[in-house]
C-alpha cells in the first residue's frame, strides 16, 4: 500500500517582515526518503519544525496519517520520530537514562522499552558510551543519541535535520545505511546540503530556496536538468587534421557544442546535446562510419550539484 | 501520566549536577546563619523557630530565582526546547512537570532544616502545631516564588536575566506587605486600597500561616498566585516557543 502519510498544504511562515517559508505544498508516501536541498536559510528547518509541530504555522496545513497538526498535534508527535538540527539533548543524563526517558514519554511498556532500547542502541552502536554524560560525547556519538531518540518508538514519519552533519566519512556510511535500512516501512524525510548523500540515500528530491519549491523529482530526473545532462565525452587516436574531425562532430544531428579538451597525444571532445538529447549512438556511429580510432567514450549523467548552483542562484536573482 | 516522567527527570537531573549539593548546602548555612546571628535565637530565650521562618522571604528572594532561572531559559540555551516540545507531550504536561520538581526539590532542602526543630523541642516545649504550620506556610511562599520564576525564565534564554527579573518581581510580591510599604499608602489611600495591597503580599499570608492558623483563605491565595504565574508561563512558552 502506497498510503500519502505526509501531506503538506500551502504551507506558509512568515517572520515579521521575512518569509521564511512560501506556500509550499507536497506528499510523502510510505516507502519514500525525501531529501530537502537548499542553500543555508531556504526555509528548510522551518519547514521541518512546522511538520513536527514545534512552530505555528502562519497558513497551510500539515497532515500526518490524516490527523492534522495544529488540531490533533499530540496524534501527529506520536508518529513521528524527530532528530532536531545539531540534536539536542539533556547534557548532564547518560544515553541510556535519556533514552529511559524518551521511552517513558512515548509510552511504551517496560518491556517494550528494554527491547526497544536494546535494539536502536546496536543499530547506532552507542553500546560503548551508554553511562557517560551526553556532554562527554563526542559530536558523533551526540547525533548518534539523537538518532536513537528518534528512532526508538519505531515512527511512522522520520524527520530529520541533517542527520550527517560534523560526522566523519566513516560514521556518514553508517547512518545512511541506517536510514536505508529503515525506509521500506517509513516516510523519510531529510534535510542536507551534501548533493552526494541524496545520491546515495534519497528516493526523492526537493530543492527549495527562498522558502519556495523549485523542483521536485527523483535525483536522476534532477541531474536531467544539468546542460551536461548526456553530454558525450569522446576520445580517438590523433589524425593530420584535427579541424576536420572537430567539424564532422558538430555535424551530427543534435550536437549544440563542442569543448576541445585535448589536442596534441589524442583528440578529445566534449558534446553537449541540444535540449539534452540523446547522442552517443550517432556519436559513435560516426566515429565507426569515419573509421576513427576510438580510444574513449563516455556518456555524462549530468552533476546535481550543478543543477542545485544553476536553480538556487537563478531564483535569488529573480527575488 | 507524562508530567510524572517529567517531575521524576527534572528532579533526578537536580542531583546528577552540582547543583542540588550548592543549593542544600547555601540554603542550610545560610538559614542557620539567619537564625541564630541575625535572629539572635538564643538571646530571644523563647522556644520557637520565629526567628529561623521570619527570615525565610529573604532568603528565598535570592535563592528561589536561582533555582528556577534555568527550568526554561536553558532548555532554551541548549536547543532541547525544541526535543521536549516535538514529543507528545502538552506544553501545560511540560511546564508542571518542571515546576513540581523544583517544588519538590525546595520541599527536600526545607526539609533537611529538621534539626532546628529537634534543637528547639531539646532546649525547650514549643508549639509543635505552630512549628509545623509554619513549615507549610513557607513551603506554599516557595511555590509560589517558583511559579515567578518559571514564568520569568519562560520569556528568555539568558539565565541572568531571568534571575535578575525574578528577583524583582518577587521582591514585588514580599514588599506589597512591608509595614514601609503600607505606612506610605495608609495616610492618604482608603483603608481599603492599604488592605488590598497588603492583601498581594506573600508576606501578610506566610505570617497568618506561621501564627500556627492554617486558614483556607491563605492557602487559597497562594494556589491562585501559582496558577495565574503557571498559566501565564504556558501562555509565554506556546507565544514564543522558537525564539
Amino acid at each position: 500500500m502506497m498510503d500519502t502519510i505526509v501531506k503538506i498544504q500551502r504551507l506558509r511562515k512568515e517572520f515579521g517582515l521575512l518569509t521564511a517559508v512560501n506556500d509550499i505544498s507536497f506528499e510523502v508516501k510510505k516507502g519514500e526518503v525525501l531529501g530537502f536541498l537548499g542553500p543555508n536559510g531556504a526555509g528548510k528547518s522551518t519547514t521541518m519544525k512546522m511538520i513536527t509541530g514545534f512552530l505555528t504555522p502562519t497558513s497551510g496545513t500539515v497532515s500526518v496519517d490524516g490527523f492534522d497538526i495544529t488540531e490533533r498535534p499530540l496524534e501527529v508527535k506520536k508518529r513521528i520520530g524527530y532528530l532536531p538540527e545539531g540534536a539536542p539533548a539533556y547534557p548532564d543524563m547518560t544515553p541510556l537514562s535519556f533514552l529511559n526517558f524518551i521511552g517513558d514519554i512515548r509510552g511504551l511498556s517496560s518491556s517494550q522499552k528494554l527491547q526497544r532500547i536494546d535494539d536502536v542502541v546496536s543499530r547506532v552502536n552507542l553500546e560503548s558510551v551508554l553511562y557517560q554524560p551526553i556532554d562527554t560525547l563526542s559530536k558523533g556519538f551526540k547525533r548518534r543519541v539523537g538518532l536513537a531518540q528518534a528512532i526508538l518508538h519505531d515512527p511512522e514519519v522520520l524527520i530529520l535535520d541533517e542527520p550527517t552533519d560534523g560526522l566523519d566519512p566513516n560514521q556518514k556510511h553508517e547512518v545512511r545505511s541506517l536510514i536505508t535500512q529503515m525506509a521500506e516501512e517509513k516516510v523519510i524525510i531529510l534535510s542536507t546540503h551534501i548533493l552526494e548523500e541524496v545520491h546515495a540515500v534519497c528516493s526523492r528530491a526537493i530543492i527549495i530556496a527562498n522558502g519556495k519549491v523549485l523542483a521536485d523529482g527523483t535525483p536522476n530526473e534532477l541531474e536531467s536538468e544539468s546542460p551536461n545532462h548526456n553530454a558525450v565525452t569522446i576520445t580517438v587516436k590523433k589524425t593530420d587534421n584535427p579541424s576536420a574531425v572537430r567539424e564532422t562532430l558538430l555535424a551530427i544531428p543534435n550536437v549544440h557544442k563542442l569543448e576541445t579538451l585535448e589536442e596534441s597525444d589524442v583528440l578529445s571532445y566534449r558534446l553537449q546535446a541540444k535540449s539534452n538529447l540523446p547522442i552517443v549512438a550517432e556519436v559513435s556511429q560516426t566515429a565507426y562510419e569515419k573509421q576513427w580510432e576510438m580510444l574513449g567514450l563516455s556518456v555524462e549523467s549530468g552533476q546535481l550539484d550543478e543543477v542545485f548552483r544553476t536553480i538556487t542562484t537563478t531564483s535569488s536573482r529573480i527575488n | 501520566m507524562n508530567t510524572w516522567v517529567l517531575f521524576k527527570r527534572e528532579l533526578s537531573s537536580y542531583f546528577a549536577t552540582p547543583i542540588a549539593y550548592v543549593f542544600i548546602i547555601i540554603f542550610l548555612f545560610l538559614s542557620g546563619i539567619f537564625t541564630f546571628y541575625i535572629g539572635n535565637f538564643f538571646g530571644r530565650g523563647q522556644a520557637d523557630l520565629v526567628a529561623f521562618f521570619n527570615f525565610h522571604p529573604w532568603l528565598y528572594l535570592f535563592l528561589i530565582p536561582a533555582l528556577a532561572m534555568r527550568l526554561w531559559a536553558e532548555e532554551r540555551k541548549s536547543g532541547s526546547i525544541e526535543l521536549l516540545l516535538t514529543l507528545p507531550v502538552t506544553v501545560t504536561e511540560a511546564v508542571l512537570g518542571k515546576f513540581f520538581a523544583a517544588w519538590a526539590f525546595t520541599a527536600i532542602s526545607l526539609a533537611l532544616t529538621f534539626p532546628m526543630w529537634i534543637t528547639v523541642n531539646y532546649l525547650g516545649n514549643p508549639d509543635n502545631l505552630v512549628i509545623f504550620a509554619s513549615y507549610i506556610g513557607s513551603l506554599l511562599m516557595a511555590g509560589g516564588f517558583l511559579a515567578i520564576g518559571s514564568c520569568m525564565s519562560a520569556l528568555t534564554k539568558n539565565q541572568v536575566i531571568a534571575f535578575v527579573v525574578s528577583v524583582v518581581a518577587c521582591l514585588g510580591f514580599i514588599l506589597a506587605g512591608f509595614p514601609l510599604v503600607l505606612d506610605f499608602f495608609s495616610g492618604w489611600v482608603p483603608h481599603i486600597v492599604v488592605q488590598t495591597i497588603s492583601s498581594f503580599s506573600f508576606l501578610t499570608h506566610f505570617q497568618a500561616i506561621s501564627k500556627g492558623v492554617i486558614d483556607l483563605r491563605d492557602i487559597i491565595y497562594f494556589a491562585s498566585v501559582i496558577t495565574f504565574w503557571l498559566f501565564a508561563t504556558v501562555i509565554f512558552i506556546e507565544m514564543k516557543k522558537a525564539d
